[in-house]
């Protein structure tokens, strides 16, 4: 690595950096001069040292929403992948399936996560789960079936014109330029899938995720403790983010470009 | 054997519903081997849907097209064309030498001798050290070149460009064409070149054929004797201007007789 890009990168990193230390003590600050009421507003200070007194409840109830988010995460992506080659091979799915993907995009699905409680014991992850796989699907299948349609018109005479049979235009053509669809779909699901999980909690059912800890703490009044559990989602959000960035660029850089994504 | 036999073919797209379009009709065309043919006129004379035809991209209403002796869509199966369009279409997922591997992939050939021939055809189009990179690396000119490359990696008798230097600058362009009679010289390849500009028909072509536009039809046939191995002194030539004038005139008469048209052919 040159030092011109040592410094490229610093420059890109010193404006936020500041920027956060910054607000954290205006923050602190704030709280010490106007003497807040830790049920108002907790201190950054209260807050960190609730979060490494807490450490290990908070590492576990992140486990647990990660895991969840995780697993939706990989299940949706796989049915998605799966749909999109199906809507691809036949027609008339794609017609089925094309004005209920608009449609889930006018409806907050993320209520049927308490359907999902009733059908489980109380105990089970599975109402979350299933809730993360089917949002992560839309938008996973909705991304992939355009990046397998939507092939240059050239390639597709060349593929012709090469006397390609069907699979191998799938396999050539069609799948590779689906790949960066993929990771674009990833990036905006990753995030996506974090948020469904913790949200997923607030609608009954087993009470160990970081989403319901929040809630349980605050109605105990344990403030700063629901502040540490929101450091930790945080943490979560941003581990699945930057993975899925990570997977995208790695695309990117070979290819010179990504596809813009679309939500479902 | 005529490299290319197309014979009282018509084309109508929309057929039997108000937006009936009539592409080609009753179109005769022989090219013979090695020989080099330019198809212009103004845009909608069905110049593009002729060389599909030929590739058997899409087929005729009626009548019929021969490559090499075969019905077009056996020449087709047979890889005896390759094929460059205005955009390079390079596959962005590949290497520039996966790019010219692919009609080969798809062949069947093996590894080895994909990786040769590739080699072979970078040195051809004098881009030998590019094979690793990617397309999105290299400039249009040189985009350009490699789908010629690939066109040409299963040595095809017959290449069919659809104005494949359409999108380049002029100097770049000049270049090409000087490149492309090179490339042809050697190979002796049967090129069928769709093109809008005047002096690029008259520099490449051995004929050119001036098409007309509702219907599309044939309206004149010119031949080109300004001999082989011509250089960029042949651009500057008296006999050159002859041409290029003939041609123009005979788009005028193109233009005149269906002066509804208002569509005009460039003169780069």
């Amino acid at each position: 690595m040159t030092s011109s890009r040592i410094r490229r990168i610093l420059q890109a990193l010193i404006p936020p950096a500041v920027f956060g230390i910054g607000f954290v003590l205006v923050w602190e600050l704030t709280v010490q001069l106007f003497d807040l009421k830790p049920y108002f507003l907790p201190a950054p200070s209260a807050i960190s040292e609730a979060f490494f007194d807490n450490f290990s409840l908070v590492k576990d109830a992140a486990l647990v929403s990660g895991r969840n988010a995780f697993v939706g995460l990989l299940a949706g992506t796989l049915l998605g992948v799966f749909s999109a080659f199906a809507l691809m091979r036949f027609r008339i799915l794609n017609e089925l399936a094309t004005p209920l993907a608009v449609a889930l995009n006018a409806i907050p699905i993320i209520v049927l996560v308490s359907l999902f409680v009733n059908m489980y014991p109380a105990t089970s992850e599975m109402p979350r789960r299933l809730m993360v796989t089917l949002i992560v699907y839309f938008i996973v299948l909705v991304n992939v079936a355009k990046g397998l349609r939507q092939v240059h018109p050239i390639h597709v005479e060349l593929m012709r014109s090469y006397a390609a049979t069907p699979v191998q235009l799938l396999r050539k053509a069609r799948i590779p330029n689906a790949v960066p669809y993929l990771f674009t779909a990833l990036k905006i699901a990753a995030p996506t899938s974090v948020i469904t999980a913790f949200v997923a909690e607030y609608f009954g059912g087993n009470q160990n995720g970081l989403g319901s800890r929040i809630t349980s703490n605050m109605a105990i009044a344990k403030n700063a403790v629901a502040w540490a559990y929101v450091l930790g989602a945080c943490v979560v959000g941003l581990t699945f983010y930057l993975v899925s960035v990570l997977l995208e660029s790695i695309t990117t850089h070979r290819r010179g470009s990504s596809p813009g994504g679309d939500s479902p | 054997m005529s490299a290319v036999t197309v014979n009282r073919v018509c084309k109508v797209f929309n057929a039997g519903n108000p937006n009936r379009v009539d592409a080609l009709v009753d179109i005769d065309l022989t090219v013979e081997p090695a020989q080099f043919i330019s198809l212009i006129g103004p845009s909608g004379c069905g110049k593009s849907t002729l060389l599909r035809l030929v590739a058997n991209l899409i087929d005729p209403t009626s009548g019929d097209v021969s490559v090499n002796g075969k019905p077009a869509a056996q020449a087709r199966l047979d890889q005896d064309y390759g094929m460059a369009f205005q955009q390079a279409g390079l596959f962005e997922w590949r290497t520039v030498e996966k790019n010219i591997e692919l009609p080969l992939e798809l062949k069947g050939w093996d590894k080895a001798k994909r990786r040769a021939r590739a080699q072979e055809m970078l040195e051809l189009v004098k881009l030998p050290e590019f094979g690793r990179h990617m397309p999105w690396q290299l400039s249009g000119g040189m985009q350009q070149r490699i789908a010629i490359a690939r066109a040409l990696a299963a040595h095809p008798p017959l290449l069919l460009m659809d104005e494949p230097f359409g999108a380049l600058d002029e100097m770049t362009r000049e270049h090409m064409q000087a490149e492309l009679l090179r490339i042809c010289a050697a190979t002796s390849t049967t090129v069928v070149f769709v093109t809008h500009s005047i002096p690029e028909a008259v520099y490449l072509s051995d004929r050119v054929v001036v098409m007309s536009p509702r219907p599309g039809r044939i309206t004149d046939v010119i031949d080109v004797d300004l001999g082989r191995g011509r250089t960029e002194d042949t651009r500057e030539q008296a006999a050159f201007y002859a041409k290029i004038t003939e041609v123009r005139e005979a788009l005028r008469r193109v233009e005149k007789a269906g002066a509804t048209s208002g569509l005009g052919v460039d003169d780069r």
